[in-house]
C-alpha cells in the first residue's frame, strides 16, 4: 500500500481553495496512553484540526520544551513502541481519512531500519514525516524510500536559515514546508513574531509548496494572525497542555476538541 | 615560525569535508543550528590558517596553562603492572587540573573572533565547566554551565569553583540527570540564544567541525609525550592509554601516534558494576552506531533508537554516546578499547595515590587500571604511556565514601588492611 502524500497535498490545496490556512494539530503517541492518544487525536479532527502530526516519543528529544519532554517521558515509561506508534496512525487516519503525519527525531527510525519504518508507516495510512534534526544534506537515503512508499517529506526552516539554504531544502521537500516562526525549542509564546512573517516570505519566494508555521502558536488569536501570512498553522505544547491539565481522561478529549474548535476558527481569520 | 603547542592535525584526511570519520561524524542538527555551526566550521578553518591565532593560544598555552605538560616515569606504581615501563602524561598539572583547558582556551579564542558575548558548556565531573567558567573569566565572557543534578552533588567542589569564577550553574532535572541530559539542555539554550551565544562543547563528539575542532586543540597532549618519551626512553612507547567518555583526551593522546603503527592505542571504557549488569557506560564496548548529539558514532541505545540510561562512578565518563573518530579508529583496528569496572578504577586511584604521591581523577583511573592489565601482557621490556587527564582533588567526597576515609574507624583500618594486601601483591 501506498502512503498518503497526496491526501496530504489534497488537503492543503483544498484549504487554501477556501481561502483559509490549514489546522495542522501535534500530539505525542502513547500519551496520555496509547488509546488515549488515539481517542485525543480523533477528539482534535473533530474539532476541525485538518493534519495531524504523531510524535514519535524519544528518550534525548533535544528540540522540545518542557511540555512535550513531560509527554514523552510518560510514554515510553510506560513501555511505548514504534508499533504503537504504527498503530496511532492507521486508527487515527482510518477514524478521520484525513492526512496523518510522524514527526520524529532520526535515531529511531535509524535504528528500525529506513525500509521497514516507511513500508510500515504507508501501510498505517500515514502522508510522511518531519524529521527535525535530520538536515538536508543527510536525507538522500530517507527519501529514497519515503518517495518509493508515497511519503511526504516535510523539512523544518528557521529563521537564521540563509536564503540559498531555503531553496536547496525546499528543493528536496515535499508536502509542505515546516517554518519555525522563531530560534528555540517547542512550547507556546504569548506572541508570534515578526521574524515568521519575513522567513514565510522568504521561503514562498523559493518554492510552490504550501508553508506552515509552528513553534509558540497557542490560540486562536496567534493562530489568525499567523494564517494572515502563511498556508498553515501548526499547533503542538497547546494540545498538550491541555492534557496535562485535565482532571481525566474525558476532561481532557473535551479541551483538545474545544481547543481544535477554536484554532479552526482562528484559521478561518476568525479570533 | 610555527607554533609550538597549537598544533592541528597536518594530514587533514579525515574527517571529510561533510566531517565524516570513515562511516561516522557528521551533522545531525536542527535547521536553527545549521547556520550557527557553520559559522564556526568557517571561522575556525581561518584561525588555523591565521598565524595570529596560533601565536596568540600559543601565548596562552605556555604562560596561562603552563604547557608542556610534564612526563612523569612511576616505577612503583609499574611494579604493580608486572613491572612494565610506564610514563604518565601529566594534563593534570594544567592550570584548572584537567586537559580541558587545552581545547576551552581555543575555543574561548574563536569565541571572540566570531564577536559572540556569551558561552555556554556542558559538564559531567565539572572539569569542562571549570575550565570553560575558566577562560570566561579570563576573557569577559557571559558563561552558562549546563550540569546534570546527580552531577552537582556528586561533583559539588567544581559546582563551586565555578560559582566562584562567576559562571551561572544550572543543574539539569531532566532524563538521567547527568552529562546526555545536560548537553541536551545547552542545545535547547543554543537553538534560542545562537545569535549572541557559542556552545563551547567539551569533546569530540557533537556535529562536525567539533570532533575535528576539538581533537586539534588537544593533539599537543600527544605531540609533546611522543616527543618526550623518545628523549626519555630512546624509543617509542608499545602503547598508548587513555580513559574515554566523550574521547577528548584519548583522542588528544593517541592522534600524534596514529601513523606510527607499532604504538597501540588503548582506550579504557567505564564497566561501570560490569558490562553484565547493564549499569556501565561502555559504548564501544556494547553500544550499536546509532546518532547522539549531533553526529552518527557508536551509542548506547535500545533497539528503537531509544538512548539508554549510562551509569559510572566517574561524572566525566558517565555518557552513552563516544567520539565519532573513535568509533572509526575501533572499526578500522587501529584503535583498542576495553572496559574497566568502577571497582578496578578505584582501586587504581588508591594505589597510584599511595605508589607515587599522584592522587588522580576518578576518570583517569580508569586508564591507570587499563594500564594495570596491559603492563602485565607487555611485560618487563614493555613502555607506555598513560594519558593522567586529569586530578583528583574534585573526587575525594567519593574517594572517600568509596574507601571509607571519613572518621569510622572499623572502615579506615578496612582500608589499612586492603593496602597492606596490595603492597603484598607486589612483591
Amino acid at each position: 500500500m501506498s502512503g498518503n502524500v497526496q491526501l496530504l497535498n489534497d488537503t492543503l490545496a483544498a484549504a487554501k481553495a477556501e481561502q483559509r490556512a490549514a489546522l495542522i494539530a501535534y500530539l505525542p503517541a502513547g500519551f496520555p496512553t496509547v488509546d488515549g492518544g488515539i481517542e485525543a487525536i480523533k477528539a482534535v479532527f473533530e474539532g476541525g484540526a485538518d493534519v495531524v502530526e504523531v510524535g514519535l516519543p524519544h528518550s534525548d528529544p533535544v528540540l522540545d520544551g518542557p511540555v512535550i519532554q513531560t509527554a514523552d517521558d510518560i510514554a515510553l515509561k510506560a513501555g511505548l513502541k514504534i508499533a504503537d506508534v504504527m498503530r496511532t496512525v492507521r486508527e487515527a487516519y482510518e477514524a478521520s481519512g484525513k492526512p496523518v503525519l510522524v514527526m520524529t527525531y532520526w535515531n529511531p527510525i535509524d535504528r528500525y531500519g529506513v525500509e521497514r519504518f516507511t513500508a510500515e508507516l504507508a501501510a498505517a495510512g500515514g502522508a510522511g514525516c518531519i524529521l527535525p534534526d535530520l538536515p538536508v544534506q543527510e536525507s538522500a537515503l530517507w527519501r529514497e524510500h519515503a518517495d518509493k512508499h508515497g511519503l511526504g517529506t516535510v523539512f523544518v526552516v528557521a529563521p537564521s536559515s540563509k536564503d540559498e539554504r531555503l531553496a536547496t531544502i525546499t528543493a528536496a521537500g515535499s508536502g509542505f514546508v515546516y517554518a519555525a516562526s522563531l530560534m528555540g525549542v517547542t512550547g507556546t509564546r504569548e506572541s508570534v513574531g515578526e521574524q515568521a512573517q519575513e522567513l514565510v516570505r522568504r521561503t514562498k519566494a523559493t518554492t510552490d509548496l504550501p508553508v506552515c508555521v509552528g513553534l509558540g502558536v497557542s490560540n486562536a488569536t496567534q493562530a489568525a494572525e499567523v494564517a494572515g501570512f502563511a498556508d498553515g498553522v501548526i499547533v503542538g505544547s497547546a494540545f498538550v497542555q491541555r492534557l496535562l491539565d485535565a482532571p481525566d481522561e474525558a476532561a481532557g478529549l473535551a479541551a483538545v476538541r474545544e481547543l481544535a474548535g477554536d484554532l479552526a476558527k482562528g484559521v478561518r481569520g476568525a479570533a | 615560525m610555527s607554533s609550538q603547542f597549537f598544533i592541528p592535525d597536518p594530514d587533514g584526511q579525515v574527517p571529510s569535508t561533510e566531517g565524516y570519520f570513515g562511516a561516522f561524524g557528521g551533522k545531525f542538527i536542527p535547521e536553527a543550528l545549521v547556520a550557527a555551526v557553520d559559522e564556526v566550521a568557517v571561522e575556525y578553518d581561518k584561525a588555523k590558517q591565521d598565524p595570529e591565532f596560533a601565536r596568540e593560544l600559543d601565548d596562552l598555552l605556555v604562560n596561562y596553562t603552563g604547557r608542556p605538560s610534564a612526563l612523569t616515569e612511576v616505577p612503583r606504581f609499574a611494579e604493580h603492572a608486572g613491572g612494565v615501563r610506564m610514563f604518565l602524561k601529566r594534563e593534570d598539572l594544567n592550570h584548572t587540573g584537567s586537559h580541558k583547558i587545552n581545547n576551552v582556551l581555543g575555543q574561548a579564542l574563536l569565541t571572540k573572533r566570531m564577536g559572540k558575548t556569551r558561552v555556554i558548556a556542558e559538564t559531567g565531573a565539572g572539569q569542562h565547566g571549570v575550565a570553560t567558567a575558566t577562560a570566561c573569566a579570563l576573557f569577559g565572557l557571559d558563561c552558562t554551565i549546563y550540569m546534570g543534578e546527580i552531577d552537582t552533588e556528586r561533583q559539588a567542589l567544581n559546582v563551586a569553583r565555578m560559582r566562584m569564577l562567576g559562571a551561572e550553574v544550572v543543574a539539569v532535572k531532566s532524563g538521567s540527570r547527568t552529562l546526555k541530559d545536560a548537553i541536551n539542555e545547552a542545545f535547547r539554550d543554543w537553538v534560542a540564544n545562537v545569535d549572541r551565544t557559542h556552545y563551547l562543547f567539551g569533546t569530540v563528539a557533537g556535529p562536525h567541525p567539533f570532533p575535528a575542532m576539538v581533537r586539534d586543540f588537544h593533539r599537543v597532549i600527544g605531540v609533546e609525550a611522543r616527543r618526550q618519551i623518545l628523549e626519555r626512553a630512546g624509543r617509542l612507547p608499545d602503547a598508548a592509554v587513555a580513559c574515554v567518555g566523550g574521547g577528548s583526551n584519548a583522542i588528544g593522546l593517541f592522534h600524534a601516534f596514529i601513523p606510527d603503527a607499532g604504538v597501540r592505542l588503548v582506550g579504557c571504557e567505564p564497566a561501570g558494576h560490569g558490562i553484565e549488569t547493564g549499569e556501565h557506560a561502555a559504548t564501544l564496548t556494547a553500544g550499536e552506531p546509532g546518532i547522539l548529539h549531533g553526529s552518527r558514532s557508536y551509542v548506547l541505545q535500545d533497539e528503537e533508537g531509544q538512548i539508554t540510561e549510562p551509569y559510572s562512578i566517574s561524572a566525566g565518563l558517565d555518557y552513552p554516546g563516544i567520539g565519532p573518530e573513535h568509533a572509526y579508529l575501533k572499526d578500522s583496528g587501529r584503535g583498542e578499547y576495553r572496559a574497566v569496572t568502577d571497582d578496578a578504577a578505584m582501586q587504581a586511584l588508591r594505589l597510584l595515590s599511595r605508589t607515587e604521591g599522584i592522587i588522580p581523577a576518578i576518570e583517569s583511573a580508569h586508564a591507570l587500571a587499563g594500564a594495570l592489565d596491559l603492563g602485565k601482557e607487555l611485560g618487563r621490556d614493555g613502555l607506555m604511556i598513560v594519558n593522567l587527564s586529569g586530578r583528583g582533588d574534585k573526587d575525594m567526597d567519593t574517594a572517600a565514601r568509596y574507601f571509607g576515609l571519613y572518621d569510622t574507624d572499623a572502615e579506615v583500618a578496612a582500608d589499612a588492611a586492603d593496602l597492606a594486601e596490595i603492597e603484598g601483591d607486589a612483591k
